[in-house]
């Protein structure tokens, strides 16, 4: 059974509804990527499946409904969001942030996971007594993903990690996440809008147009897709 | 030189006072960004229930310390039901209920308690101690340290405990508290109680000095205001030291300046608000966010 399955999800803002029936499986341990252009519901589908927005349709995480749950009972059941734009406290440290991210967790909990990230992210460990606003945006994106690991997350959400980030920087983020993935077992979902990046690392995918998903297939089979080649990957 | 000192001194204790006061509106403000004006209405009302529990026949000290608990509470409870309920609504309609707040209180204090003064025994005794040529009155070093150490338990609060960095958290990017499992309308509640509890103890410690009426906190929220907007309105250390330099750079003023006196002080309060709102509007310790994306 997989980890996280949609049935007939809808959502949106106020009345406009963004996100159309939309039925998804999660694969536990596997990284799935959604693609999309931008204004595809993406971000929206990653709010709806962490209570952050109002949503209808049936939302199963590990054999538990989640669809009623507020957005903090979310996080407890064991989903972490990392928002698009990163979400980090800029005016906490990036220590501050990091155990804040343990909000849910115990004291002994907080250290040894301290340690367990630090040393995916060693960059960080130089910047923690730094005021998070001030760490650049590859530094704020690893702060952001560490803090969502401290929760110790069965699923996470990435909003767009590389936005904002040079394509080089984008590229060892992503191989730390597949690190993450190999050494932990995470169950990652990420939305990417560049995306071959992503499809280096990740298992399987699925296209969203206008709210609805009109294509999923293995990562493999979607970088070689010529319309997936076209439309989300730049090539001719 | 020994008046300047003893003004300097004097000027401590009044700062203190207006600190706890402009910590309690700094509190609320980080919190929730509405800046309380009934913040000073409920510390006179605090002040009014230790003299209601004296009245039947609790001692002063556990009279001022079940009041601070109580004002912990209404913080709190006003928050739950006036502040949460309007936190989507537009700051004008915050504002208004907020000063309607502040009117009624001031009020219900004049019908309960009537506008005749009232004594409030102070919680020092009214001794003097001499350090060489200096003297210093209990009571002046009493509201000192009580303040310091107020601010001392704060600091450990917000700083090494979990609850108070998901204080932090929630007060600074509260979408972000959220995505960690912070209760944040929880933090904001207890942000209140606090801004309460802290306005409860300036108003304990301000009346032996001013007498109970219902108008007693008018001439302190106004310093408090000062020393908030001083200090930079979201900053705990600027409350502090803008408390602090207000009240000395009052009682300094007031004693070296002779056509100001003892009456036309509140002037420096209102000074120090244009003054800083034309020359350092974030002023001394506001924060300008560093952001880079």
């Amino acid at each position: 059974m997989s980890l996280l399955a949609l049935r007939r999800m809808c959502a949106g803002y106020d009345a406009r509804n963004v996100l159309h029936e939309i039925d998804l499986d999660v694969e536990a341990r596997q990284i799935q990527v959604v693609l999309g252009a931008n204004g595809a519901g993406k971000t929206t589908l990653l709010r709806a499946i962490s209570g952050t927005i109002a949503r209808q349709g049936e939302i199963v995480f590990d054999g538990q409904r989640i669809d009623q749950l507020s957005a903090r009972k979310i996080v407890a059941a064991g989903i972490a969001h990392v928002p698009q734009g990163r979400g980090t406290f800029a005016d906490l440290t990036v220590d501050e942030n990091i155990r804040l991210g343990a909000y849910l967790r115990t004291a002994a909990e907080t250290r040894q996971d301290r340690e367990r990230w630090l040393s995916f992210f060693p960059r960080l460990r130089e910047r923690l007594p730094q005021q998070a606003g001030s760490l650049s945006g590859g530094e704020q994106q690893m702060l952001a993903i560490t803090r969502a690991l401290m929760l110790r997350p069965r699923l996470l959400l990435l909003d767009e990690p590389s936005l904002g980030l040079a394509p080089i920087i984008t590229q060892g983020l992503f191989r730390t996440l597949a690190a993450i993935r190999e050494e932990a077992g995470m169950t990652m979902l990420i939305v990417e809008q560049s995306a071959n990046l992503a499809l280096e690392v990740a298992d399987s995918g699925v296209v969203l147009e206008s709210g609805q998903i009109v294509l999923r297939d293995s990562a493999r089979n979607l970088a070689g897709n010529d319309e997936v080649r076209r439309i989300y990957l730049g090539y001719e | 030189m020994t008046l300047f000192a003893s003004q300097i001194v004097d000027g401590l204790a009044d700062g203190a006072i207006y600190a706890s006061l402009a910590l309690a509106l700094v509190f609320s403000y980080r919190s929730t960004g509405i800046v309380n004006f009934a913040q000073g209405e409920m510390a006179m009302l605090s002040a009014y229930l230790v003299w209601q529990l004296m009245q039947w026949g609790m001692p002063l000290v556990p009279a001022a310390l079940v009041s601070i608990a109580v004002s912990f509470v209404a913080g709190a409870l006003l928050y739950a039901s006036i502040v949460k309920p309007l936190s989507h609504a537009s700051l004008l309609t915050v504002v208004s209920v907020l000063i309607g707040l502040y009117l009624a209180l001031n009020s219900l204090a004049g019908f309960i308690w009537t506008y005749t003064i009232k004594p409030l025994p102070s919680l020092f005794p009214k001794a003097h101690f001499r350090l060489g040529w200096f003297s210093i009155s209990a009571e002046t070093a009493g509201i000192i340290a009580v303040v310091a150490v107020v601010l001392l338990l704060l600091y450990l609060l917000f700083e090494t405990t979990k609850i108070g960095l998901a204080m932090r958290g929630a007060a600074s990017t509260p979408d972000s508290a959220v995505l960690v499992g912070v209760s944040v309308p929880l933090m904001l509640l207890i942000g209140w109680g606090i801004a309460a509890a802290l306005g409860a103890l300036s108003g304990i410690l301000v009346a032996p000095r001013v007498f109970l009426n219902p108008t007693m906190m008018f001439g302190v929220i106004i310093y408090a205001f000062a020393a908030a907007t001083l200090g930079g309105f979201d900053s705990i250390v600027g409350a502090v030291v803008g408390g602090l330099l207000v009240g000395v750079v009052e009682n300094l003023v007031g004693t070296y300046i002779p056509w100001i006196g003892p009456d036309l002080k509140i002037i420096v309060a209102l000074v120090l608000i244009f003054g800083t709102l034309l020359i350092k509007p974030d002023g001394l310790f506001g924060r300008r966010k560093v952001v880079r994306l």
